[in-house]
């Protein structure tokens, strides 16, 4: 878009009296009592505690909460007068799923999706086509697929044909909670260019706070029990509201993330001369027959120890991940356990069975969905030990155990689809914690995490590496890899690699 | 797979407007599954293998993409030739197996029947792009736009549909569930997948109406889709052997309706 | 629209029926007939050597398998409940088996999925689009195999004797029956607890308040 194009649109005013909205089949209100006026061109972060509907509150301003067959409205919530489904197009609303949000199969195409819907005439299509992507700094041909961008610049496209509606409220759901750290800057990076060019009036939720705080000029704290907790100037509200905030699970800058010094200062676990497990002479590891990822890759994985796996996209770190954990082949050199920790099965851990993988090596996938087998949490918990064919007051006592260890006791019967994504990032760390493997491998396992799941996630790692087991993870979270690897493996692409263990914390 | 990567190319048929290639498909199909006779096959696919030099595909590609036809096609003609409504002399008869002359002169009927009726659907819609074709069943043939969109939309998830069935296979050997069990595991792997779909799905819906998607307006569309022609020389060239099979047909005294 | 809603008291209460396709219909719908194409196209691979079993048992034995491009219709009606769904997902899946490949019947499948999706859709309208309990399921399921034995002898068998043809639309409506209503209400069942379907009444009737 253009400086002048965007500056034409005028940015949209909000108004909630009373609001609140139930979504069918509920008992409770997802916001409730609700009382909010935002003026044209205000830049909002909105926080609260997960549940306290933020995004519903931001679906309901963007017209796509549904009909009444979807839930029930009370009290009034406007935007420029007028009830938010009356105007389609005039809020823009970006979502947290990268993948869910492309919708056709050419570049050029997605953009102009949006403009189509609104019965903008062709030609004027086109120009607002190469605008929007000029604005959000997508210098890509227009019959590009989009099968083929990465999350960021799929977040980034998805901004463009936001942006090419023109609307006068911009809204954003936690746009870049699924990418790594570049693609957070870039999408960052192409929020604020819009901002400085247009009038638009401008609402972001977004529990890392750091990210946006330098483009908002206020802050609204949603309150679980209804109506608005804080309201006012991001400084004042963070450091009146910070503490509070944070045991939410919100991430306040300048509060750190509640740990008072990382493993590696504290423990002495780590010293060399462990056990070795695991050891990966010339490894080369691929998805599909063609294609290698990653070669020369010379590893040991040692008892008691977090190996954490760095790197940019695409440079391999899954693949390498799931070949350690004997569910890949390697495409080159081998993974080789070693007696001790093979116990009895074969040297190669690709070769074991599925069953004897339970007891050695348990993964943890980036979705936790992949992973879910059974009807009930409890259930889930259970499959591994009966796989192992352990007596059933065996079975029942262990899944008692980490039920309570990961406090999901009161979610036992509970649908594992159902739970909360913090929940389900819970409930796949103890499927596989329920038979004890010796080696624990772990895709992402912070990711789209608030606060409080992070921290839990942090120590019960720190209390399974003390009692011996070893940890390899993949990770883009800084903060994680320095609270907990003792070592770190930096995959740098096709070719490159290097062993960098961290020489000292830095903060 | 033409989905995920529509073979490219600067050949005439590749510009086409995809709408045309079904009608044409179609238009033969419906013609050719009137009667089940030899000679209008033969025919039919005599022109069609003229034709097919001017497919955009190239001998390996044309021999992949049609393998399934070649292997359905005589599979049929042996069901009809083993059970096939006896007639003249009898060869063999087993059960409720009867081989004649006249089930075996159905047997090839059918055989080059379905290759007649196959090989040029598979053809044509290896160069379709389905971004055209949508835009073409939308202004062209007038299909409501929310449904033609929204099957866009949904097919454009199939890559990622694969991506999961990947992950769900991997996860269950890490669970410890997959020495054994295949078709309750396969099962299993089916629902999962049904689970994670319906989820994308729903996000890609909100998606979809953010941007406007379903907004009581009349839609524009960015992409001209047009029926001159080219088209119209298409369809025509398929009426056209469909014509001449049937013409051949009835004056060899060959035609066979199927009905009677 | 907001201002009239009405209030809900519990789970078994009425909304009014509305038959207008929601934007979140028609994408799930897409949804669960691009899933169900890809499984077509599996199937259609498995089906050569399947049906190369079970015709020297006994010849028409292999409309067994056809509930495999069956269930698509059925599982669509069940799931988004609006006319016209049964015959839009089969229709869909059909078109996504052709575009993905590997289909031998070429065109000839948007007919089959055309006509198979009219025999579990007209089941449902039968019922007014207001029962989607087991029984109507399996009807469906019925009515789509029957559907389709029609569509094959008429296509592909023509010519067929008798016993043939009985024994084939006997298997097609017996797998109708079991793969695409049984097998398609259990999935829509389990779905339903997922939570996957909570913008649906299907998900809502099969789940207990929460």
């Amino acid at each position: 878009m253009t400086p002048a194009a965007a500056a034409s649109v005028s940015g949209a005013s909000v108004v909630a009296r009373g609001w609140g909205w139930r979504h069918a089949g509920r008992r409770g209100w997802a916001v409730n009592g609700l009382d909010l006026r935002i003026e044209p061109g205000e830049r909002v972060l909105l926080l609260g505690a997960s549940g306290a509907g933020k995004s519903t509150l931001l679906h309901a301003l963007a017209g796509v909460l549904g009909g009444d067959e979807e839930g029930e409205q009370r009290g009034q919530l406007l935007v420029n007068g007028a009830e938010p489904t009356a105007a389609r197009g005039q809020a823009g609303l970006l979502l947290q799923d990268p993948d869910s949000q492309v919708i056709l199969a050419r570049v050029g195409d997605d953009v102009a999706f949006g403009c189509e819907n609104l019965g903008v005439p062709r030609e004027e299509i086109w120009r607002r086509v190469s605008d929007a992507l000029d604005m959000v700094g997508l210098n890509l041909p227009l019959s590009h697929p989009t099968s083929s961008l990465s999350g960021g610049q799929k977040q980034r496209l998805a901004l463009a044909g936001v942006l090419a509606m023109r609307p006068g409220l911009l809204l954003l759901d936690e746009p870049t909670a699924n990418l790594d750290p570049g693609g957070v800057l870039d999408v960052r990076d192409s929020v604020a260019r819009v901002l400085e060019n247009s009038a638009a009036t401008f609402i972001v939720i977004e529990h890392r706070v750091a990210v946006w705080q330098n483009l908002v000029n206020r802050v609204i704290v949603l309150d679980a029990a209804g109506g608005v907790l804080a309201d006012g100037h991001p400084d004042d509200v963070l450091t009146r509201q910070g503490e509070r905030l944070a045991a939410a699970g919100v991430w306040v800058p300048g509060r750190g993330n509640g740990l008072t010094a990382s493993r590696r200062e504290t423990s002495s676990a780590s010293a060399p001369g462990s056990v070795p497990l695991l050891r990966t002479p010339g490894l080369a590891v691929a998805r599909t027959r063609v294609g290698v990822l990653a070669r020369d890759i010379d590893l040991t994985v040692h008892a008691g120890t977090a190996l954490a796996v760095t790197g940019p996209n695409g440079a391999g770190k899954s693949t390498l991940m799931l070949t350690l954990a004997g569910l890949l082949k390697p495409a080159g050199g081998a993974v080789l356990a070693s007696p001790e920790f093979a116990g009895g099965a074969d040297e190669e851990p690709i070769r074991w069975k599925s069953r004897q993988l339970l007891t050695r090596i348990g993964t943890v996938f980036q979705s936790p969905e992949h992973q879910f087998v059974a009807a009930t949490v409890r259930a889930e918990l259970a499959v591994g030990p009966r796989a192992l064919k352990r007596p059933e007051a065996n079975i029942n006592a262990r899944v008692d155990e980490v039920l309570q260890r990961l406090r999901l006791d009161h979610l036992a019967e509970a649908n594992p689809f159902t739970l909360s994504g913090g929940e389900k990032r819970r409930l796949s760390v103890g499927t596989v914690l329920a038979t004890q493997p010796r080696l624990l491998m772990l895709d992402e396992p912070t990711f789209g995490q608030d606060l409080r799941t992070w921290r839990e996630i942090v120590a019960l790692l720190d209390e399974l590496l003390r009692e011996g087991t070893a940890v390899v993870a993949v990770s883009h979270d800084t903060d994680f890899v320095v609270a907990l690897a003792d070592r770190e493996y930096h995959l740098t692409g096709r070719a490159g690699r290097s062993v960098t263990p961290r020489a000292a914390v830095s903060r | 797979m033409s989905v995920l990567t529509p073979a490219r190319g600067t050949q005439a048929i590749f510009r086409i407007n995809p709408v045309a290639k079904l009608a044409a498909a179609l238009l033969l199909a419906g013609v050719l599954i009137l009667t089940i006779d030899w000679v209008s096959a033969v025919v039919a696919l005599a022109c069609e293998f003229v034709l097919f030099f001017w497919a955009g595909l190239s001998l390996k590609a044309f021999a992949v993409r049609t393998l399934p036809v070649w292997i359905a096609a005589p599979t049929a003609g042996v069901t009809t030739l083993l059970y096939g409504q006896a007639a003249g002399a009898v060869y063999w008869s087993f059960g409720l197996v009867n081989v004649t002359e006249g089930s075996l002169e159905l047997a090839i009927a059918t055989t080059l029947r379905i290759l007649a009726i196959g090989l040029p659907s598979v053809v044509l819609f290896v160069t379709v792009d389905p971004t055209d074709l949508a835009d073409g069943l939308g202004q062209v043939v007038k299909l409501p736009a929310r449904f033609v969109l929204g099957g866009l939309a949904g097919l454009r998830l199939v890559g990622l549909f694969l991506e999961d069935w990947r992950s769900l296979e991997l996860a269950r050997r890490a669970r410890g569930i997959a020495d054994r069990g295949v078709l309750r595991r396969l099962l299993s792997q089916a629902f999962a997948l049904l689970v994670l779909s319906i989820r994308r799905g729903s996000k890609l819906a909100t998606a979809m109406e953010a941007r406007g998607f379903g907004a009581p307006v009349r839609r524009t569309w960015a992409r001209p889709s047009s029926f001159r022609g080219r088209e119209v020389a298409l369809v025509g060239i398929g009426l056209a052997v469909a014509l001449l099979s049937v013409s051949v047909s009835v004056a060899t005294g060959s035609w066979n309706f199927v009905l009677t | 629209m907001h201002a009239t809603t009405t209030l809900l008291t519990s789970t078994t209460s009425r909304q009014p029926r509305n038959f207008r396709w929601r934007v979140v219909d028609i994408v799930i719908a897409s949804v669960i007939g691009v899933a169900s194409g890809l499984i077509f196209v599996v199937w259609n691979q498995a089906y050569n050597p399947l049906s190369g079993l079970l015709t020297p048992l006994l010849p028409g034995l292999q409309a067994l398998l056809g509930g495999g491009w069956l269930f698509a219709g059925v599982l669509g009606g069940l799931i988004i409940r609006k006319p016209g769904a049964a015959l839009y997902t089969e229709l869909l899946a059909a078109v996504v088996s052709t575009l993905v490949g590997g289909t031998a019947w070429g065109a000839t499948i948007l007919v089959s999925g055309l006509v198979q999706g009219l025999g579990a859709e007209l089941v449902f309208a039968l019922f007014f689009y207001a029962n989607y309990r087991l029984v109507v399921a399996l009807l469906a399921g019925a009515g789509a195999g029957l559907a389709l034995a029609v569509n094959d002898l008429l296509l592909w068998y023509p010519g067929s004797a008798v016993p043939f043809i009985t024994i084939y639309t006997a298997s097609s409506i017996v797998s109708g029956i079991v793969v695409a209503g049984l097998l398609s209400w259990l999935a829509m069942r389990g779905l339903a607890r997922t939570g996957a379907l909570s913008r649906f009444a299907a998900g809502r009737s099969n789940r207990t308040q929460v």
